[in-house]
């Protein structure tokens, strides 16, 4: 422990920060903090569309849980039933392209129930989605041991990137980031981006905002709250039902039980953190799991130096929060984040309030 | 008078009838208005005046009638519907959206578009910019809404109807939230309106208003049409017996009052709002025994944590609250109950009442743990129901027994219960925040009497009040409260009301432009003789 004391604070804080600006700008750590925030970017993305048109939606995780359950199992049968090579581009087969559409289709199957509690039946949203939560977790970790199933059906294969274009000098590791990924993660940016023009340039962008805030003063100007709220819940049902398939056909090639672990709920909290915009969801997404992409970074590429020695010097002493620190990161960031740290200020004024045509007097 | 030559008349609506259940909220009403008409609907609350605007909206249907536009019926089945043919509508809670721009709130159910997905901002600007200027005012379209003033929302609200080619404009109540000012400005609007062949459904209760503005003017009594009137051959007392349906005193006779030693003191206030800015600046007052202090000022000048801090909901930051010459500054709200200070909240229903309690149990909220009503940590229900019932005939509440939910009562008699509580304790101090907000006008006329009453009985009465004309009518002296501060004290018998007005909306500074769409052209005034008047 003597090795920690010698060590001044503000140079071993600059150190990391070296560290840190090396390791994502040289190593391959940049795809792999996309790929670890992809999940939790189309979880925000779900939660975008939710809330910025009045609805909560805290069943993100169970939604999640069982679209990775449903996409992997329709996978597995499909593959089973006709087996295929790998494609060329992202090592694509029908079982696979089956399994992602599947696992929209049951992203979009949950989503029309909490849309159907909250909207219609006005039931408590912080319900609809703990029931949504509960279920899911029960059903496909039920499921899962009732159909063990051993084999899988692969997963898609990372784009290589031209070495050229990974080398160039400054961007290069941005580039890296953003293409040497599988299709899902590929897709996030651009479905970031295209829900960012949308909301804030498009006519149902206008109109989403106007009923997320008030939504009687958008049904005088003839707007159907009730259809907006219901179509954006089942788009958000998508984006759940994506980050489900990333889970089980890009990242793993298997389903666990709570395989989601928590995810959802960050996804809710990179969302809080980005002011309910997609770009800055995105960006607590990358914030997050940056964290614990840091982890690996650490075991992949050693910092060398005092760093590598004061860390070393934790690894010994205590080994077990050494080896779970990182991983634990996003959770502790969204503790943080949900503590109010960013504020709950510009929430959709009318969030998780049912909408009901006052009866005139 | 601007009416058209040809008939037949913009809108007419013909033998509506709305029921709902065990009430008749339109009954076989009609009502034609013509182009570049102002038509003035008069009623008191819950008089069917709303409903029939609903019909008109088509936000609610009529079982019966039929309505016409230009001699053709027409089925109006939703908002979207009632848009299409021409009708706009400014409701009296503004239909805006805080946090988007003025432009947003404009296009949004009536984009304009550049292509099948993207708005078209800049040709919307352009048209907001336009029809701005043809109605005399300027305003930014890319200025949020919430940094707006009431009487500008109400402007973008107007906007909001003309963007969609309104030709039937429908104000609810456009002057409750505005200062006299405002209200000469809004008026303007509505001439300019009318001038251009629009015609106007000008909601209202307040008479001299109606007077000042209407070119015909129809009464409204429990969902009926009870007559029609044109301004210049009739009066405030003929449309007020009109709309109550007996001879009303408009005017509480206030007698002389005969105020005494302070009771209520205040010195060097200063609270903070929720969100941690100090809106309550230094304030200093005293309200003696017998005598009415009124608190002018536009909403959300600070007087809501005035009163929230002199009541004990709210600890002030500085300065010193005193209750018959004692400090109560750091009291509970129930020490300074018990030392005989009596509050009626300005949310009724959410701070003054437990909607969902007996009349009985929100009669005793504020002694229910005292002898005869609680034996130790007894409730003693007969002596609260013989409570009851006694209170309940001595203040009118009408209600069909005293174990009605507090929440089914109408809101004159809500206000009547809470009023009842408050009243028929001995009170040194009374504080009274908006009582009469939203009320009908027999409600009103009653608390009024009451308060005189409790006035004369030595209590000193701290009025809090958006409604100008209540603080006119009640106050022995007046206090006008601007951006946290009194910034005058004028003496309520002598007082004028534009005086006041300005006050309110200046704080006796010269009027300047706040902001690129800004505080409205206020008339000119030299803030010297502003001064002057005070006394």
């Amino acid at each position: 422990m003597d090795v920690l004391l010698d060590i001044p604070v503000l140079g071993f804080i600059l150190q990391f920060l070296v560290y840190l600006v090396q390791v994502i700008g040289s190593g391959h750590i940049a795809p792999i903090i996309l790929g670890l925030a992809t999940p939790i970017a189309l979880g925000a993305l779900c939660g975008v569309m939710n809330e910025r048109s009045g609805v909560v939606n805290i069943g993100i995780e169970g939604m999640m849980l069982f679209s990775a359950y449903v996409a992997f199992m329709t996978a597995l049968f499909v593959h089973q039933a006709f087996p295929a090579e790998p494609g060329a581009l992202f090592g694509a087969t029908p079982a696979l392209i089956a399994g992602v559409v599947a696992g929209i289709a049951a992203g979009m199957l949950i989503s029309l129930l909490h849309a159907w509690l909250s909207i219609s039946v006005r039931a408590d949203q912080i319900i609809s989605g703990t029931i949504i939560n509960i279920t899911a977790l029960g059903l496909t970790s039920y499921l899962n041991r009732l159909i063990k199933p051993f084999d899988s059906a692969g997963t898609f294969q990372s784009f290589r990137p031209p070495a050229g274009l990974v080398n160039l000098p400054g961007i290069g590791w941005l580039l890296e980031m953003f293409t040497a990924v599988g299709p899902i993660a590929m897709s996030v940016l651009v479905l970031v981006i295209i829900t960012q023009v949308m909301l804030f340039r498009s006519r149902w962008g206008l109109r989403t905002r106007a009923v997320g805030e008030h939504p009687k003063a958008a049904d005088t100007v003839g707007i159907n709250v009730i259809a907006l709220r219901y179509r954006n819940v089942l788009i958000g049902g998508v984006f759940a039902g994506l980050a489900g398939a990333y889970l089980t056909l890009e990242a793993t090639g298997s389903f666990q039980n709570n395989m989601t672990a928590g995810r959802g709920f960050i996804a809710l909290a990179a969302m809080i953190f980005g002011r309910w915009t997609p770009l800055g969801a995105f960006g607590g997404a990358l914030l997050f799991m940056g964290s614990q992409a840091i982890g690996v970074a650490i075991r992949l590429a050693p910092p060398s130096g005092d760093l590598g020695t004061f860390l070393a010097g934790i690894q010994q002493a205590y080994p077990s929060i050494y080896n779970n620190f990182f991983t634990g990161l996003p959770y502790l960031l969204t503790i943080i984040v949900l503590a109010g740290v960013v504020g709950r200020s510009n929430a959709p004024a009318a969030d998780g309030k049912p909408y009901e045509k006052e009866s005139p007097t | 008078m601007s009416v058209a030559q040809s008939p037949p008349p913009r809108l007419q609506m013909r033998g509506i009838t709305k029921r709902f259940p065990g009430v008749i909220a339109n009954d076989k009403i009609d009502l034609d208005v013509k182009a570049g008409e102002i038509h003035a609907l008069l009623g008191e609350n819950g008089a069917g005046k709303t409903t029939l605007m609903n019909v008109l909206f088509g936000l609610a249907r009529p079982d019966e009638g039929e309505i016409l536009i230009d001699g053709n019926p027409v089925q109006i089945a939703d908002p979207a519907d009632a848009i299409a043919r021409g009708i706009g509508m400014v409701h009296q809670h503004f239909m805006l959206i805080p946090v988007l721009t003025v432009a947003e709130n404009i296009l949004l159910g009536a984009e304009t578009m550049a292509n099948p997905i993207f708005l078209d901002r800049s040709e919307a600007r352009r048209r907001i910019i336009e029809l701005g200027k043809r109605f005399g005012f300027e305003l930014d379209p890319d200025a949020k809404v919430e940094t707006l003033s009431v009487g500008w929302q109400q402007r973008v609200e107007i906007l909001k109807a003309l963007y969609r080619q309104a030709r039937i404009l429908v104000l609810d109540e456009p002057t409750a939230t505005l200062t006299p000012q405002e209200t000469v400005e809004v008026f303007a609007v509505i001439r300019r309106l009318a001038a251009e062949g629009h015609s106007i459904i000008f909601i209202s209760h307040k008479l001299y208003e109606v007077l000042e503005i209407a070119d015909r003017i129809t009464v409204i009594r429990r969902g009926q049409v009870v007559g029609s009137r044109l301004p210049s051959e009739t009066n405030e007392d003929d449309l007020a017996a009109l709309m109550v349906g007996r001879q009303v005193k408009l005017a509480v006779d206030r007698g002389t009052s005969h105020p005494a030693e302070p009771v209520l003191t205040v010195e060097n206030l200063k609270v903070k709002s929720d969100r941690g800015q100090e809106v309550v600046r230094g304030v200093n007052f005293s309200v003696r025994a017998g005598e009415i202090l009124g608190i002018a000022g536009v909403a959300g000048n600070g007087q809501d944590e005035l009163v929230e801090a002199i009541t004990g909901l709210r600890r002030s930051t500085e300065g010193v609250v005193r209750l018959a010459g004692e400090d109560i500054t750091g009291w509970t709200v129930r020490q300074r109950r018990e030392h005989g200070l009596g509050y009626v909240p300005g949310d009724r229903q959410k701070y003054g009442l437990v909607l969902g309690f007996p009349i009985s149990d929100n009669l005793v909220l504020t002694q229910y743990y005292k002898s005869p009503f609680a034996r130790g940590i007894q409730k003693q229900d007969a002596a609260i129901e013989q409570w009851a019932q006694r209170t309940i005939e001595e203040f009118d509440i009408r209600t069909p027994s005293w174990a009605v939910p507090a929440g089914t009562l109408s809101g004159g008699n809500q206000q009547k219960v809470i009023v009842a509580r408050e009243f028929s304790r001995d009170l040194k101090a009374l504080v009274l925040d908006q009582p009469t907000r939203g009320l009908d006008v027999g409600s009103i006329e009653f608390i009024h009497k009451q308060a005189i009453g409790k006035r004369d009985a030595g209590t000193g009465i701290l009025l809090v009040s958006a409604e100008l004309d209540e603080i006119l009518e009640l106050s022995d002296r007046i206090a006008v409260m601007y951006r946290g501060e009194i910034v005058a004290v004028v003496d309520g018998r002598t007082a004028n009301k534009e005086e006041i007005g300005l006050l309110m909306a200046t704080g006796g500074r010269a009027p300047a432009k706040e902001s690129p769409t800004g505080t409205s052209s206020q008339p000119g005034a030299d803030p010297d003789t502003i001064r002057g008047g005070t006394s």
